[in-house]
């Protein structure tokens, strides 16, 4: 059963008197991983950062139209509940340095003061760090430090950590930017794999991840979503001739 | 030709040497304190020295029991007053990069910094002594803790202005609350560079005189009470060393021992947390 997550109106993002999203319509579906592609500063990041409102940390942003998440209203719910919901992965891992891996993976329950009881905490580490591909490394280490894993590893860590929040959707801003190829295949695996239980929204500059990983695309330019649809009708005709010419490396 | 790279082998080495030399002659002063406080002062330290109250004159003996407790009380009190009040400023300081407030409270801390310590006295005085018409060990640790907010400040800030972005974004991310996010992560990352701050800001405390004189005033008897005049090494040394009596000026280099063993154990002690709690991201 698909049903829609994420269902963006008319929506519009700006900086000061700079106009960065124009007018975005999109609709995600669930267990469908939609990807967002374009070349660099075509406002990609940071429509995903209006969906749980990261934006707002940025004095002097405005938005206009209407972001929902399964029909509630995203600009009328406090952002602290609103990214509870919402699960983000970011450009760089950014476990906490001073936690376990342990303490990482439930941080979100620790933060917000959720107290449950220690073999539910055990039960959430276990499954969170299952599904993001990272158990079977972790599971005699997990109150060491997470900053003594690898740059990938400590990915798959953040991925756990906003797994284990049971998110509607989760949000992935670049996360292989700032990884090496063999921990960027790996990174893209559990994204596929991971699809058959969340929604995802990736972020990607990388034209060939859009097309490994992601069901829908939609592609940005200048602000403006040009073209959004099924990954393979895109790839193979797309119907804009930007999106082709991007594609085909005329430009970005 | 070749005579000109031999006189500039031998510059070159005359000018190493000279900077060794000159370094190394950084370290005689306080080679030297600590060599005569050794000399003169182990002398005299042994458990009744420590544990015992001075005497009055004309007795031998007699110990600094009250000054070394009237020291540490006056580190306890003072660190309890500034230590809420400096993380919370450097917090802000350090969220709030630019902005008026945030200006003139970076120009007051670093006025403050150079503020006589005399003069501190004098506010501690006016401030404290005056109105409870007593002197008082509470008026020696108000002074102190206006000498220890500077530098609890500016360690707090520099140290949360390392913290890297997205640990903040992190935790915003997961839909944390932002004092909860200063509170259980970047404060706790910041721990030890906050920590090493707030002891090297003692160690300063440690020897002071200055602010004391006319706050804690100084007590030949044993002291609890915070509304009461309180004994401190530098004053006991003070007024040791200004006596006419030879016995009372081995007692002054006695408590001088105590006091620079304390300072520089404050010293290390801030040395090793800044390295071993390190933080790695």
């Amino acid at each position: 059963m698909e049903s829609t997550v994420l269902k963006v109106e008319d929506f519009s993002a700006y900086f000061g008197d700079n106009q960065i999203l124009k007018n975005i319509n999109l609709d995600t579906s669930s267990n469908l991983v939609t990807a967002l592609m374009g070349p660099s500063g075509c406002g990609k990041t940071t429509l995903i950062r209006c969906v749980n409102r990261m934006h707002e940390l940025i004095p002097g942003t405005k938005v206009t139209g209407k972001m929902y998440l399964k029909n509630d209203d995203i600009y009328a719910m406090q952002p602290i509940v609103l990214r509870r919901k919402i699960g983000m992965v970011f450009q760089k891992p950014n476990p906490f340095p001073m936690m376990s891996i342990y303490d990482n993976v439930i941080a979100g329950y620790k933060l917000n003061g959720i107290r449950l009881k220690k073999d539910e905490f055990d039960n959430i580490v276990e499954r969170s760090l299952k599904g993001s591909a990272l158990w079977e490394e972790v599971k005699d280490s997990l109150y060491r430090k997470g900053t003594f894993l690898s740059g990938g590893q400590q990915q798959r860590l953040c991925i756990a950590r906003a797994l284990a929040m049971n998110p509607e959707i989760l949000l992935l801003d670049e996360p292989t930017s700032a990884l090496d190829p063999k921990s960027t295949s790996a990174i893209e695996e559990l994204i596929v794999e991971l699809k058959k239980t969340v929604t995802m929204l990736l972020v990607t500059h990388n034209i060939a991840q859009a097309a490994r990983v992601s069901d829908f695309t939609a592609f940005i330019y200048l602000g403006e979503l040009i073209e959004f649809g099924p990954t393979e009708k895109m790839f193979t005709v797309p119907k804009d001739k930007r999106t082709e010419e991007y594609l085909t490396g005329k430009f970005g | 030709m070749k005579d000109h790279t031999a006189v500039r082998m031998i510059k070159d080495k005359a000018f190493r040497v000279i900077v060794i030399l000159l370094a190394c002659f950084s370290m005689l002063p306080l080679l030297l304190i600590l060599y005569y406080i050794t000399r003169n002062g182990i002398a005299v330290i042994n458990w009744e020295f420590l544990t015992q109250l001075p005497r009055p004159i004309g007795e031998t003996g007699g110990g600094i029991f009250n000054a070394v407790i009237g020291t540490g009380m006056l580190i306890v009190l003072s660190s309890i007053l500034s230590i809420p009040f400096g993380i919370t400023a450097g917090i802000y300081l350090s969220e709030k990069s630019e902005g008026k407030i945030a200006n003139i409270v970076r120009l007051c801390v670093v006025v403050l910094q150079g503020t006589p310590s005399i003069v501190i006295g004098i506010v501690a005085y006016i401030w404290v002594v005056a109105p409870f018409h007593s002197f008082s060990a509470l008026s020696g640790g108000v002074a102190l803790s206006i000498m220890m907010l500077p530098v609890i400040i500016k360690a707090t800030e520099e140290t949360l202005k390392l913290m890297p972005y997205h640990l903040k974004e992190a935790s915003l991310a997961l839909g944390v609350p932002y004092y909860k996010t200063i509170l259980k992560v970047i404060l706790p990352t910041g721990l030890s560079g906050i920590l090493t701050g707030i002891l090297l800001s003692v160690a300063r405390i440690t020897g002071e005189t200055a602010p004391l004189l006319f706050t804690a005033f100084g007590n030949q008897f044993m002291n609890w009470n915070l509304f009461k005049p309180i004994d401190s090494l530098p004053y006991r040394i003070f007024y040791y060393a200004m006596s006419p009596y030879p016995e009372w000026h081995t007692f002054a280099w006695g408590a001088s021992f105590i006091l620079v063993v304390l300072v520089l154990a404050f010293n290390l002690i801030a040395r090793g947390v800044a390295v071993k709690w390190k933080v790695q991201f």
